[in-house]
């Protein structure tokens, strides 16, 4: 999936309360209250799926300053009645189970048809670990070593069950071959699980791992497990840097960096002109401080994000985009109302909905089990 | 005054010998279409909730999977947040562990699910403390056992900390948990999820008295129903709580006919079902505590006794408590009282659960009865099939129990607390129920 041979881009977007900027609830009068209701999730997710945007985020954390609702819950909850778009929760993995966040994922495929996803992300506080008051805060090289046994763990609960366990034999009387489950026995250096899982392998067999590697000590983590990698930089140069680095992760890790996509954080605000969205960015930013670019950011018209799209294309900078609306639900509608549609009569993206698994969408075929290979 | 109105909740079909795989309506037990089907319907029947329950370990015999029931469930939370978007009345409850999640998660989840529900939110609580099912978490069996419902009592008073800080900061610092930070979401839209509670043991009933909106009992006869009401309702003064403060709902299964005697042929035929051969000899290994694979199951019990020493042929699931050897000489005296019943017959007639065999009048009748002479508050109806389990009950019985005037016709409120007829979490005790 180099952007060199394959024109057309992925493209996601955070589904983030009222959006990245901290004013955005403020200064669109939004009622904080109405953040927290399924209508606010559904109607964001329906409008990125209306023109075909491959993947919605959501994220999650245990400390922020505004609401945040369990993403995975959120996914599930919008999954039934938002049909056509990946749904990718940020799962925290540092201070939960990974045996149930391994069986609320596969449920999270097996509710959305086989669209799901998911980011493991870092609990990386004091405030958080007092939270849970199991264990302390700890640097990032042991948080990342603790996400990739997260992950392996929940890849393997996913494959303990064989696709075809459940027999309902009924001349034997058996309801399950047994020797199609598997016991994980997974022992690491910071927890163990036996399995199997109590949930059967979900429709992809594996759903998508997103894994933010922005940081050394992610990189290989998402060498080894990521489907998709998010990264964010400051621009479209340092963007290329950090995505050659991904995809020399993924080389050292035995996989072809092709079948991995690295998606780059565009935050965005949409208006008229540049002017305008400038100004209203700087009104942001009086009513509650200003935010920082955590990445590339357009605030710009229509047709200034989908040149910056052309450019990080042509320059080898992503093979898609994250897009981060500053302001929700404007920003969303902007960007698939006005942006999409540039971006495909540029021939950027595809036009028109795509069906099928969210695997499919990233040219990723249903893995086999590798359980089941040790069976033959 | 008011006739007592029943309380339903809809249990989806478990992973035991109760749900009947082999029959052919028995659809996917893991399809969210299955979930959907019996959500529905059960909101058609203007059911109080859907009740989802969890086990975290699948059940061994004999050191190796067990494999003559259903197995495998989704992730209940997930399943109940999807549901919530299929169905707009219909209360969620799901079955959570207090020992293998911690108290800031939890209440994270449930007010979730109850943000993302419209305030349809219930949690069933379950302690347990087994290794077993500790090997697939990370602290492993940490628990000892005489100390579930202390963890439990003390996870719903942290969680509860959490639901009502509204940004405040919150410290804990207890026997179990040491938790302090702020909690990131305002109360739901029922203040609490409601908090249902599990088990008939002196300690559940203590905590539920203390801590839980409802309590998931065991159905016994009317007589044993109405001594438990009457045992766990005058605990709740004692907690300040009125009687209306928490429901006895006890799970109970049901079979229908067109007549008494056709629904009594089915019951006989489904019993039949659910102990298969194999089943009945699965049942037998458990209590005799050896290998009795050789055995016919069309043959006498056997002669050998039981084998005491070995407590753990069967493991996740509960044990008898009882002395074995007891339980296979009662088995046996059975079996000849009965003209030399068979080991499956013994089984069938000693396994079998089927609280309600009738016509629809008849059942909705009997229902009826246990709810007006207070030996329970309502029921956790049990089906043996998926996803078409409720059908029958809710175009049949529901009906009658509407025509008795002891069932609702529409939803009252949009939140479980309403349809239940429980308080908000914050509001007072009315006069008539403080009395």
């Amino acid at each position: 999936m180099s952007p060199f041979t394959e024109a057309r881009m992925h493209l996601g977007v955070e589904l983030c309360g009222a959006g990245r900027h901290p004013g955005a609830a403020r200064w669109a009068r939004i009622d904080p209250a109405a953040l927290l209701t399924p209508a606010h999730h559904v109607a964001l997710a329906r409008t990125a799926a209306r023109r075909g945007l491959d993947l919605a985020f959501v994220p999650d954390t245990f400390v922020d300053d505004v609401p945040v609702l369990e993403a995975v819950a959120v996914a599930a909850r919008v999954a039934p009645v938002v049909s056509g778009i990946g749904l990718v929760p940020a799962v925290p993995v540092t201070h939960t189970e990974p045996f149930h966040v391994s069986k609320a994922v596969a449920t999270l495929d097996t509710v959305s048809g086989g669209r799901a996803g998911w980011e493991p992300v870092l609990s990386r506080t004091p405030a958080e670990a007092a939270l849970f008051g199991r264990k302390p805060a700890a640097p990032p090289d042991v948080l990342w070593r603790e996400a990739a046994d997260v992950v392996e763990v929940v890849v393997r609960l996913w494959d303990s069950w064989e696709d075809d366990a459940v027999i309902r034999d009924v001349a034997t009387g058996r309801y399950l071959d047994r020797d199609k489950l598997h016991y994980i026995d997974f022992a690491g250096e910071f927890f163990s699980v036996k399995g199997p899982s109590i949930t059967p392998r979900p429709p992809q067999g594996h759903p998508l791992v997103v894994v933010r590697a922005d940081e050394p000590a992610a990189l290989p983590v998402a060498g080894r497990w990521a489907d998709v990698v998010r990264i964010a930089a400051p621009d479209l140069d340092a963007a290329a840097v950090t995505r050659e680095r991904v995809r020399t992760a993924v080389a050292a890790a035995g996989r072809d960096p092709d079948d991995v996509t690295v998606l780059l954080d565009v935050e965005v605000h949409l208006a008229e002109d540049a002017y305008r969205a400038r100004a209203d960015v700087a009104e942001l930013d009086v009513l509650a401080g200003a935010l920082e670019p955590a990445s590339v950011r357009v605030a710009g018209s229509p047709s200034d994000l989908a040149d910056l799209l052309g450019r990080a294309v042509r320059v080898g900078a992503a093979d898609g985009v994250t897009f981060v609306p500053l302001v929700l639900p404007i920003d969303l509608d902007a960007i698939a109302d006005r942006a999409v549609p540039l971006l495909a009569g540029r021939g950027l993206f595809r036009t028109g909905r795509s069906g099928g698994t969210l695997r499919a969408r990233f040219g990723l075929t249903r893995p086999a089990n590798p359980f089941a290979a040790v069976n033959r | 005054m008011t006739r007592k109105q029943i309380h339903l909740g809809a249990h989806f079909p478990g992973v035991n010998n109760t749900t009947v795989w082999s029959d052919p309506q028995a659809g996917s037990q893991t399809d969210f279409a299955s979930f959907v089907r019996f959500a529905q319907n059960a909101e058609r029947g203007l059911m109080d909730f859907l009740f989802l329950a969890e086990g975290l370990r699948l059940r061994e015999h004999r050191g190796r999977i067990h494999d003559l029931d259903v197995v495998g469930r989704p992730d209940t939370l997930t399943v109940l947040n999807a549901l919530a978007a299929v169905t707009t009345n219909l209360g969620l409850a799901g079955t959570i562990n207090t020992t293998f999640n911690e108290p800031y998660e939890l209440a994270k989840q449930f007010a979730s699910l109850d943000h993302l529900s419209g305030g349809r939110a219930a949690w069933n609580m379950v302690t347990s403390s087994d290794a077993f099912t500790g090997e697939n978490f990370r602290r492993g069996g940490f628990l000892e056992r005489s100390q579930r419902y202390e963890r439990a009592a003390e996870v719903v008073a942290v969680v509860r900390k959490l639901w009502d800080s509204r940004g405040e900061p919150v410290e804990h610092h207890g026997a179990q948990f040491d938790v302090s930070g702020r909690f990131p979401l305002p109360p739901g839209p029922q203040g609490h999820p409601v908090l249902i509670q599990a088990g008939d043991s002196a300690e559940g009933r203590d905590f539920a008295a203390a801590a839980a909106d409802a309590i998931f009992t065991l159905h016994g006869t009317l007589e044993a129903g109405q001594a438990f009401y009457t045992d766990v309702k005058s605990r709740l003064p004692r907690h300040g709580r009125g009687e209306q403060d928490l429901k006895i709902l006890p799970g109970v299964t049901f079979v229908l006919g067109d007549t008494d005697a056709d629904a009594h042929e089915q019951a006989a035929h489904i019993r039949r079902q659910q102990v298969s051969p194999q089943t009945a000899i699965a049942f037998l290994e458990q209590i005799w505590g050896r290998e009795l694979a050789e055995y016919d199951p069309d043959g006498p019990l056997p002669d050998v006794d039981p084998d005491v020493d070995n407590v753990s042929i069967t493991r996740g699931r509960v044990r008898h408590a009882r002395d074995p050897r007891a339980v296979a000489q009662e088995w046996r005296d059975f079996a000849a009282a009965h003209g030399g019943l068979s080991i499956r017959e013994v089984v069938i007639e000693k396994t079998g659960r089927q609280s309600f065999v009738g016509a629809p009048r008849t059942v909705a009748a009997e229902m009826d009865l246990f709810v007006q002479s207070d030996a329970c508050d309502g029921f956790i109806l049990v089906p043996h099939l998926t996803p078409g389990g409720l059908d029958r009950f809710v175009a049949e019985v529901v009906p009658e129990l509407q025509d008795r005037g002891s069932y609702r016709t529409a939803y009252s409120g949009p939140t479980l607390r309403d349809h239940l007829g429980l308080r908000h979490p914050h509001a007072p005790l009315t006069r008539q129920e403080s009395a």
